[in-house]
């Protein structure tokens, strides 16, 4: 069943490559329905999934493939893993359906491309196996590489590269890591090194730690391993921001919670004062520089930098009230910044521009547009009863219980938050209507469908935040155990 | 379910279904949204109502959870409410006082193309007004709290299409979630201290431990206080509610006067139990924590109070003004006269509810205008408008027997242990008075100083008028629960709802400071007669000549706003900008990044002399790493 999940968009690319070239309309028809048939997969894994165990790892699957009986097919997944591959599923197809108009050129290349991706980040979230872990972890590179190149604006090689280095220069450290403990555990299974590797030493403890964690960090990204980021983001198609912040982002975080912390808790009790630092740093400066950014999309990724700051710091508060909180700033971010990147979209679609001084009033005359960019901007700086506060409040509780400077440190980033967030607001949604915006249409059914879709599931996370909790409640306490 | 719940969730749950319905379909509902909006209010204020009676003449106190919110580790939040004497009165005055402005805004906003965003905008003011009073522990009330803030952010912003209210709205809430900042930083300081953010769980908790961990209660206070100085608009951060004065008047009223700016009185009343515990504990400048909060409010009225004394701005007028009477109840919630804080702010809603509604009739007449150097002689065109105006005005100035009268008696009883305290707040009231009347007589009697308005002016309609008569009666005999001090109908209300130290003297209750207030009201009016009536405008002119520097300060605000802009704003974004940004961004990491990426395509292209480009070579490396690999796969 896991498999099916993991494999089913690759499998489903496949027939692709035989469709020709004119047949335009297939391709979406297709590729919505393969993600839309993905997304249901996923639910039918929520659906079997025992809640009550969540902490162990469900739906596992080991087979030997080729005689590598060191390195055998290894999949499964606990509450964390779940509700990132059902966030994924959905952002995906969420993505196909808004690329429709978006995307005018190499129609097939593009859904192949998306559904490579989507295998690629589940077997990520799913793997046991730490070096078939690694392998999709490298493997999700080349197709959002591709999105960039082929896809991307004026800038697209620099930021394409610049996307590809960083992650690949953050990925050698985790080989070798990877390699050294093969050679020294004789395995990569994930569950057996779960009970050997935190008795290791302490010194190698906090080499291995530094090993996995500095491709994380580049992945997060936290400050100062983050340029990458806006240029990445200003570049990529809508789709491919909404995937690339949705979820490749939290790749990074997920790193910590499923290999750093858990295997080397030694070297993250050494490393965890310097992360939140970083994080906060995060916070505080990426939202300054979502401030003073003039490119919409800049200023969105910088406020990624921001959020994803947050879930690092309730990761480093080492206990539960900080570690559900991060896996809530993950979902809520993906969410709201995923809305935040469509509308951005939209708007690009209808004016050809990200420049925030190209807009003004765009209220006077796409109403509902402007509802939902307000909605989600609102939701994206934590306004208590949607999504994004819950993760927050709860990251920086967890912080000021681990230490009440980190608190002190943190809060002002929720007022950073407002500044760059509302300044963006007053300029492009309220003010007098700009003369070039004066014939955009409002949103359309289908744009209406995505943004009202993401708009559930911010107002129930905000007002009900427990069935999401639920997910990683288990896994949380296992974690802080495995501190103390 | 009790009937208790039942009418929790009506009360709470009309003004959400009137917001629901007017914000999706309110659009292709012509006149209907507001009629909508004012009977959900009515629904709501009626159950409210009767809540509020029970708490108040039945001693009904429920603390109830209805569902958790969140629930993780040790942190429990539950969503669930309180209803006590305090939560009464707050329930009273929020529903009482929207229901007749919601009414008034029908005739108001009448012609205006937003008229259904507006009602549901109101609304949903009402729903989180409600959440915040009624909440059982903080979160809740913190969810109350922004969530009033994001109303009043769209209300001030409700003419987006303008420059002006953009900007306000913005800034409203910007400076709001300084004080947010403080709330949330008191949240998380009393939960690590108690493990429970619910109030009588940390309430009772206070009191056991107010010895040992007096420092942080008192830390806590403190931070408690930071929120209330952002949405109570106290200084440092009062300069959002002057500007706030760009949305509609009834919002002005209802929002900025009446109900959500006295959220951070609410606060600190409901927390008495952390400043009456910590009274003799100093914390910031040596000074404790209910003393910080009584001398900031004493200051903050009297400062505010000073700025609207010179103002030509009917609404700025007012905004001042509110500020000003915030700080009174301050004073006193810091002297630890909670009931007379409360007291002033349930008599406060009335009056300067009816004095904003009677503003909002005087611009409806003008034309939108706002200076009150362009108007005079209005009684004679708007006589009720004129006659609620000077209810509301003498109730301000505190003068028997208007409401305002018992309340301002009661806080300056309240602060009189402390002469400095005491006498701002006296000489307060003085300028009170004067700018009160200053208003009133500039724009209703004396000649008509714009005779093409003058003639175009008109009373309001009914719709309008029905609502200040309304709050017109309430100004006048909302204070009577107050006679009598300590025996009065007001103090067996609340008897038992407010904590205080276990040695907190009784002290007589002299008639001095009565005395002081009453003839600080009356010098203050007769002040404005002799200059703004007999001897306009020489004499104003002239004052204006010989006390230029202070009247060109006062003017100007104390250049506050440009201060805080020129010594925060501005280096703030320029440092983001150029330092950090250019600096930081664009020259240290990327050119490190963009250095690495040459030096290492140096050396690439170095290596790449030394191959062959030959096929076969690649080939060779390619199987070494390929056996490397299987080699340690396969050990």
């Amino acid at each position: 069943m896991l498999s099916l999940v993991i494999f089913f968009p690759l499998v489903a690319a496949i027939p692709l490559f035989f469709f020709r070239p004119e047949w335009r309309r297939t391709y979406w028809v297709y590729g919505t329905f393969v993600t839309l048939l993905e997304l249901l997969f996923s639910i039918a894994l929520l659906m079997g999934f025992d809640f009550s165990r969540a902490a162990e790892f469900q739906f596992v699957e080991r087979y030997v493939f080729f005689g590598l009986q060191n390195a055998p097919y290894y999949v499964g997944i606990d509450g964390l893993a779940l509700i990132l591959i059902l966030l994924t599923t959905f952002l995906t197809f969420l993505g196909i359906v808004s690329s429709y108009n978006y995307i005018k050129e190499k129609v097939q290349a593009y859904v192949i491309t998306m559904l490579l991706l989507e295998t690629a980040m589940i077997g990520v979230f799913a793997s046991l196996n730490v070096i078939q872990f690694f392998i999709f972890w490298e493997a999700q590179l080349i197709p959002m590489f591709v999105l960039i190149a082929l896809w991307g604006h004026e800038n697209r090689v620099y930021a394409a590269f610049k996307f590809l280095i960083y992650t690949a220069v953050g990925s050698v450290p985790m080989l070798a890591a990877i390699i050294w403990i093969y050679l020294n555990y004789g395995t990569f299974d994930y569950p057996t090194l779960l009970q050997t590797l935190p008795k290791a030493a302490v010194d190698i403890q906090k080499l291995l730690f530094l090993a996995f964690s500095v491709g994380f960090m580049i992945k997060v990204p936290m400050f100062p391993f983050h340029t990458w980021l806006p240029d990445a983001h200003v570049e990529a198609p809508t789709a491919g921001s909404v995937i690339l912040a949705g979820i490749l982002l939290k790749m990074g975080t997920f790193g910590f919670l499923r290999y750093s912390l858990p295997l080397f808790p030694d070297g993250f009790e050494a490393y965890r004062g310097l992360i939140a630092i970083l994080a906060i740093i995060g916070i505080i400066y990426g939202g300054l520089m979502a401030w003073v950014q003039s490119d919409m999309k800049k200023l969105v990724a910088y406020s990624s930098v921001a959020h994803m700051g947050f879930a690092m710091l309730g990761i480093a508060s080492g206990n539960p009230i900080g570690i559900q909180g991060a896996v809530l700033v993950m979902i809520s971010h993906g969410l709201t910044t995923g809305a935040l990147f469509f509308l951005v979209g939209m708007l690009y679609e209808r004016r050809h521009t990200r420049l925030i001084r190209d807009y003004s009033g765009i209220a006077n005359r796409v109403p509902n547009l402007s509802t939902f960019f307000v909605f989600m901007a609102l939701a994206s700086i934590g306004l208590p009863g949607l999504s994004g506060f819950v993760g927050e409040f709860l990251t920086m509780i967890g912080a000021y219980r681990a230490n009440p400077v980190w608190g002190y440190l943190a809060v002002p980033g929720v007022v950073v938050a407002a500044i760059y967030m509302l300044s963006l607001v007053k300029r492009v949604v309220f003010g007098k209507l700009d003369p070039e915006s004066a014939k955009m249409p409002d949103v359309s059914f289908r744009e209406a469908l995505i943004l009202v879709s993401l708009a559930i599931f911010v107002i129930w996370i905000g007002v009900y935040p427990m069935p999401f909790l639920n997910f990683t409640d288990k896994v949380a306490g296992i974690l802080v155990n495995l501190l103390h | 379910m009790t009937t208790i719940d039942l009418l929790v969730y009506i009360t709470v749950g009309a003004p959400l279904l009137g917001f629901i319905i007017n914000g999706l379909f309110g659009r292709y509902l012509g006149k209907l949204p507001g009629w909508i909006a004012t009977l959900m209010l009515a629904v709501s204020a009626t159950s409210g109502g009767y809540l509020a009676y029970q708490a108040l003449f039945n001693h009904l106190h429920v603390s109830k959870d209805i569902y958790t919110w969140v629930s993780v580790g040790n942190l429990h939040i539950p969503v669930g409410y309180l209803i006590d004497p305090l939560t009464g009165v707050m329930l009273f005055v929020v529903t009482f006082v929207s229901l007749w402005i919601h009414l008034y805004s029908i005739g108001y906003m009448e012609h205006d193309k937003g008229y259904w965003r507006y009602f549901a905008y109101l609304n949903m003011f009402v729903f989180f007004m409600l959440l915040l009073v009624l909440g059982n522990n903080f979160l809740m009330t913190f969810v109350g709290w922004e969530g009033v803030g994001l109303a009043s952010y769209l209300l001030i912003g409700f003419w987006y299409f303008n420059d002006a209210p953009r900007q306000a709205g913005m800034k409203a809430f910007v400076v709001n979630r300084i004080g947010d900042a403080g709330f949330l930083l008191g949240m998380f300081l009393i939960f690590t201290l108690f493990g429970s953010l619910k109030y009588e769980e940390v309430f009772n908790a206070v009191l056991q431990n107010k010895e040992v961990m007096a420092l942080f209660i008192a830390l806590a206070g403190v931070l408690f206080f930071v929120a209330a100085t952002g949405k109570s608009a106290q200084i440092p951060l009062y300069v959002w509610l002057p500007d706030a004065m760009e949305g509609p008047t009834p919002v002005s009223a209802l929002i900025h006067a009446a109900t959500m700016v006295t959220a951070g009185v609410y606060l600190v009343a409901r927390a008495s139990a952390i400043y009456s515990s910590v009274v003799d504990v100093p914390v910031v400048f040596g000074l404790s924590a209910p003393l910080l909060v009584a001398l900031v409010g004493a200051l903050t009225a009297f400062f505010a109070a000073s700025m609207a004394l010179v103002n030509n701005d009917l609404k700025r007028i007012l905004a001042f003004s509110t500020v000003s009477q915030l700080g009174y109840m301050f004073a006193a919630a810091g002297m630890l006269g909670y009931a007379a804080a409360v007291f002033h702010l349930y008599t406060h809603a009335f009056f300067k509810a009816l004095l904003f509604l009677t503003a909002g009739s005087v611009m409806h007449a003008m034309h939108d205008v706002l200076d009150i150097q362009r108007m005079g002689g209005l009684w004679k065109k708007l006589p009720w408008t004129g006659l609620f105006m000077l209810i509301g005005g003498l109730a301000l100035a505190a003068i028997p027997p208007f409401s305002g009268f018992f309340s301002k008696d009661e806080i300056l009883v309240a602060v009189e242990k402390n002469p400095l305290i005491f006498w701002l707040l006296v000489v307060t009231a003085l300028m009170t008075a004067f700018y009160t009347f200053r208003m009133f007589f500039m724009v209703f009697l004396g000649k008509p100083r714009d005779q093409h308005l003058y003639e175009h002016a008109h009373e309001s309609p009914p719709i309008m008028l029905i609502p200040m008569g309304i709050l017109a009666i309430g100004a006048i005999v909302a204070g009577f629960v107050g006679i009598g001090g300590e025996n009065s109908l007001w103090a067996k209300m609340l008897h038992g709802t407010f904590v205080f130290p276990e040695h907190a003297a009784h002290g007589e209750h002299s008639s001095f400071p009565m005395i002081a207030g009453l003839t600080a009201g009356v010098v203050g009016i007769a002040l404005a007669y002799l200059m703004y009536v007999l001897f306009w405008p020489s004499v104003p002119v002239l004052m204006a000549r010989i006390f230029k520097p202070i009247y060109v300060v006062l003017y100007n605000r104390y250049w506050v706003d440009e201060i805080y802009d020129a010594l925060i704003v501005k280096p703030l974004y320029g440092i983001s900008r150029w330092i950090l940004f250019v600096g930081v961004d664009r020259v240290l990491i990327d050119g490190t990044v963009n250095a690495l990426a040459w030096v290492s395509y140096g050396f690439g292209a170095f290596f790449r002399k030394l191959q062959t480009g030959n096929v076969r070579t690649y080939a060779v490396w390619l199987l070494l790493g390929a056996l490397v690999l299987i080699g340690v796969l396969a050990l």
